[in-house]
C-alpha cells in the first residue's frame, strides 16, 4: 500500500501548492521538490521489490460498476514499471530542483511547480496502471498538463499557439486510442490488462468488417485495428510522423518544462504504451510493421530537419523526435527491451541537453538562436562540459549510454529479417546526422568567437547551484546508465526479440560506432575548421536545404489542407448558421414577444373601471354560456 | 294580496344592473361608491326575499352582515376619498391612473 504513495506525493504537492500558490509563491519548492524525491525514494524500494521478477499489485478502489463493465483503480508494478518508474521521478525531481533556479523571481512560480507536481502526477500513475481506462484518463491528463505548462507564459501569443497545437494535435491521436480502448473492451469484455493478455491469443485469426454499418465489406484483423488505434494515440504523443509538430513548438514553454516533456513523461508514453502492450501488439505482424516503418520515417525526418535549425531548443527538440523513431521503430521489431532501454538512457542525456540549453538561454538573458551565441566554453565551465557529455551519448560515442542503447537497437533490428535490415540501415545513416547535428550544436554555441549581443556578453556567468549540480547529477546518469544491464534486467517482463545478437552483431556495432564518430569529425570540419563550408553547402543544394531548414514544409501543409479549410468553414458557420439562423431565431422570437407587449400595453389604462368593465363583461358571457348550452 | 316572487327579483335586478352601470361609467369617485351600495342592497332585496319565500331566517341574518360591510367599506371608502382628494384635489376617476405601470 505505500506505493500508493509514488504517485500521490506528487498529487499533494499539487493540491498544496496549487491552493496555497498565492500564500506560498516562491516558497513553492519546499512542498513540490521533496514529495517528488519522497516519490523517488519510493521508487526505489519498489524497484529493490520487483527485481526479483514478482508484480506488486495494488488494487486502490472500484471507481465504476456498470454492467459487464468493471473498472477498478489500481496500480501495477512490474520491471518495467519500475524502471519508468525511476526515470520519471529522477527527471521529474532534478527538473524540479532546476526550476527553483530556472524560474527564479518569474511571474506564475508556484503555479508552475503546482502543474509539474501534477505532471509528474499524472505519469506516475499511467506508467502504473493496470488497466486501459486508466491508462486513458492519465494519457489525458499529461496531455492537459503539457497544455497548461507550455502556454505557462500565457500572454505570450506563440505560447499560446504552442499549447493549443500541442493540445489539438494529440486530440487527433487520442481519438484513435479511445476507439481502441473500446475495441478492446468490445473484443474481450475487459479492461484489465491481465484479463486482455490472457485473451488475447484467442482472437488471432478474429475478423472486423469495418464497413458494416454501410453495408460493405472490409474485413480487417481485430488484432490489427486494435493496435493501429491504440498506435495511433502513441502517434501523437511520442510525436511520431505524422502528428510531430507540436513537439518542436512545445519549446515555447519554459525550459525545465521541455526536459520534462522531452525526457520522462509525455512523449515516453507512447513507446511506453506501445512496450506494455507488448503481449498484443506481437500477434499482429502487420501492426507491429506498421509501427517500425513509422517509428523510421520519424527517425530520418527528425533527424534531417535538425541539422539546419538554428533555435537552440529546436535543434533538441527535433532530436527527440528522431530519438523517439528510433525507440518506435526497435518496439516495431519486437525489440521492446532496445526501445526502453533507449527509452531510459535518452530521459538522463534528453534531459541534460534541455537543461544545458537552459542555463545557456539564461545566461545570454533569454537569447534562443544559436547564431548569437558562440564562445561560452570558458564562461559556462560546468554547462559546457556537462553538454559535451550529453552530446556525446547522443551520438552515441562508446562507453556512453546512448552508444549501448543505440547499438541495442541497431543490432535487434539488423536480427530482425529483411525490413529489419532495411530500417537498421536507416538507422545507422540517421546515427551519422545525429553525431552531426549534436555537435553543431556544440561548436556553434560554445566554440568559436562570440557572436552574443555585447550589451549582455559582458556578463555572462554560469548560473546558480540549483541548476548546475543537476546538470552534473544528469551528466553522470548519461553515462552510467549504460553499464546498469537494463535489457537483461527487463527481458523476462518482455521478452527478447533478436535472441541470435550474435548475427552481425559486431559489423553492426561497428559501423555505428564509425558513423558515431563521423558525424562528429564532419561537424568539427564544417564550423570549427572551415566555418564557411555550411553555407556554401547550403547554397550547393539550395532545395535540399531549403527542406530541411523549412521542416519539409510539414507545417504548411498542414496549414493548407487542415488548418485553413476548417478556419473558412468555422467562419462560415459563425456567419451563417450562428448569426444567420440560431442568432436571428432567438432575437426573432424576442421581438415578436416585444411586440405582442407593445399591443396588449393600450389594454392595461390604469383606470379601475376599465378593469371592472372587463369583469363584468366576463361574467355576461360566461353566464350567457351557461344559460344556452 | 301576495306580491310574487319574480317582482321582487326583477326589482332586484334593476337596482344591481343600475349599481353596476353606476360603477362602470360615472366618473365622480363618490357616485361610484354610492353605485356600489346599490350593488349591495340589491343583493340585500334578494335575501329578504328569498328568506321570507323560503320561511328561513339566515337571509335576513346575511343582511345584518352585509350592511355592516357596507358601513365599513363606506368609512374606508370616504377615508380613501379624502386623502386622494388632498393629494390630487380632484375626485374624478380620470385624473387616477395609479394601476398602469
Amino acid at each position: 500500500m505505500i506505493y500508493a504513495l509514488i504517485p500521490l506525493l506528487p498529487f499533494f504537492a499539487f493540491l498544496i501548492v496549487g491552493m496555497g500558490g498565492h500564500w506560498l509563491k516562491d516558497r513553492a519548492h519546499w512542498v513540490a521538490v521533496p514529495a517528488v524525491w519522497g516519490s523517488f525514494v519510493l521508487s526505489l524500494l519498489a524497484f529493490q521489490d520487483v527485481a526479483g521478477g514478482d508484480t506488486i499489485s495494488v488494487p486502490l478502489y472500484t471507481w465504476l460498476t456498470s454492467g459487464d463493465l468493471r473498472i477498478g483503480i489500481g496500480l501495477s508494478i512490474d520491471r518495467l514499471t519500475a524502471a519508468m518508474l525511476l526515470l520519471v521521478t529522477t527527471v521529474s525531481g532534478l527538473v524540479h530542483v532546476y526550476t527553483i533556479g530556472y524560474m527564479h523571481g518569474e511571474k506564475g512560480y508556484a503555479r508552475f511547480f503546482a502543474y509539474i507536481a501534477l505532471f509528474s502526477f499524472s505519469m506516475l500513475m499511467l506508467v502504473m496502471a493496470d488497466n486501459f481506462l486508466q491508462l486513458f484518463v492519465f494519457w489525458e491528463a499529461v496531455g492537459l498538463c503539457s497544455y497548461l505548462l507550455i502556454g505557462h507564459w500565457y500572454e505570450r501569443k506563440s505560447a499560446c499557439d504552442a499549447a493549443t497545437k500541442a493540445f489539438v494535435v494529440n486530440r487527433v491521436g487520442d481519438f484513435g486510442f479511445i476507439l481502441g480502448v473500446l475495441l478492446v473492451f468490445y473484443s474481450f469484455g475487459s479492461l484489465e490488462y491481465r484479463h486482455v493478455f490472457a485473451q488475447a491469443p484467442d482472437l488471432v485469426g478474429d475478423m472486423t468488417n469495418l464497413l458494416n454499418p454501410m453495408g460493405g465489406e472490409w474485413e480487417v484483423s481485430t488484432l490489427t485495428l486494435i493496435c493501429l488505434l491504440l498506435f495511433l494515440g502513441a502517434v501523437g504523443k511520442s510525436a511520431q510522423v505524422p502528428l510531430h509538430v507540436w513537439l518542436p513548438d512545445a519549446m515555447e514553454g519554459p525550459t525545465p518544462i521541455s526536459a520534462l516533456i522531452h525526457a520522462a513523461t509525455m512523449v515516453t508514453a507512447g513507446v511506453f504504451m506501445v512496450a506494455r502492450l507488448a503481449p498484443l501488439y506481437s500477434l499482429s505482424p502487420a501492426a507491429m510493421d506498421a509501427v517500425a516503418v513509422v517509428g523510421a520515417a520519424t527517425m530520418v525526418l527528425g533527424a534531417t530537419i535538425a541539422l539546419t535549425q538554428f533555435d537552440i531548443k529546436r535543434v533538441v527538440a527535433y532530436s527527440t523526435v528522431s530519438q523517439l523513431g528510433y525507440m518506435v521503430m526497435a518496439c516495431g521489431l519486437g525489440a521492446y527491451t532496445a526501445g526502453i532501454y533507449h527509452l531510459l538512457t535518452h530521459g538522463a542525456f534528453k534531459a541534460l541537453l534541455f537543461l544545458g540549453c537552459g542555463s545557456v538561454i539564461i545566461a545570454l538573458h533569454h537569447e534562443q538562436d544559436m547564431r548569437r551565441m558562440g564562445g561560452l566554453k570558458d564562461k559556462l565551465p560546468v554547462t559546457y562540459w556537462t553538454f559535451v557529455i550529453g552530446s556525446l551519448a547522443l551520438a552515441g560515442f562508446p562507453l556512453t549510454s546512448g552508444f549501448f542503447s543505440k547499438d541495442e537497437i541497431l543490432v535487434s533490428a539488423w536480427a530482425a529479417g529483411p525490413l529489419g535490415k532495411t530500417l537498421a540501415t536507416l538507422g545507422l545513416l540517421t546515427a551519422l546526422l545525429t553525431a552531426f547535428y549534436s555537435f553543431r550544436l556544440v561548436f556553434v554555441t560554445f566554440w568559436g568567437p562570440s557572436r552574443a549581443d555585447p550589451h549582455h556578453a559582458g556578463h555572462v556567468h554560469e548560473p546558480s547551484k540549483t541548476m548546475t549540480v543537476p546538470l552534473i547529477v544528469l551528466a553522470g546518469l548519461s553515462v552510467a546508465a549504460g553499464y546498469l544491464g537494463i535489457p537483461g534486467w527487463l527481458a523476462p517482463v518482455l521478452g527478447s526479440a533478436g535472441e541470435d545478437h550474435q548475427e552481425g552483431a559486431a559489423g553492426v556495432m561497428a559501423v555505428a560506432t564509425l558513423m558515431g564518430l563521423g558525424g562528429i569529425a564532419a561537424a568539427y570540419y564544417c564550423y570549427v575548421v572551415s566555418p564557411d563550408l555550411p553555407d556554401r553547402l547550403a547554397r550547393r543544394w539550395q532545395q535540399a536545404y531549403q527542406l530541411s531548414f523549412h521542416k519539409w514544409y510539414v507545417d504548411e501543409a498542414y496549414d493548407a489542407t487542415i488548418v485553413r479549410p476548417t478556419l473558412t468553414l468555422a467562419d462560415r458557420l459563425w456567419k451563417k448558421v450562428d448569426v444567420g439562423m440560431i442568432d436571428a431565431t432567438v432575437n426573432g422570437v424576442a421581438s415578436l414577444i416585444g411586440w405582442c407587449g407593445l399591443v396588449l400595453r393600450f389594454l392595461q389604462s390604469g383606470q379601475t373601471q376599465h378593469y371592472a368593465l372587463g369583469m363584468a363583461m366576463g361574467a355576461v358571457f360566461i353566464l350567457t354560456v351557461y344559460l344556452l348550452f | 294580496m301576495m306580491v310574487p316572487l319574480s317582482y321582487y327579483v326583477i326589482l332586484s335586478t334593476i337596482v344591481f344592473l343600475t349599481g353596476l352601470v353606476g360603477v362602470l361609467i360615472r366618473r365622480n369617485i363618490i357616485i361610484i361608491l354610492l353605485s356600489i351600495e346599490l350593488m349591495l342592497n340589491a343583493t340585500n332585496i334578494n335575501f329578504v326575499a328569498f328568506s321570507h319565500y323560503f320561511q328561513t331566517l339566515s337571509g335576513q341574518v346575511f343582511v345584518f352582515f352585509t350592511l355592516t360591510v357596507a358601513a365599513a367599506e363606506v368609512a374606508v371608502g370616504l377615508a380613501i376619498i379624502i386623502a386622494l382628494y388632498r393629494s390630487k384635489s380632484s375626485i374624478n376617476v380620470d385624473d387616477f391612473q395609479l394601476l398602469k405601470w
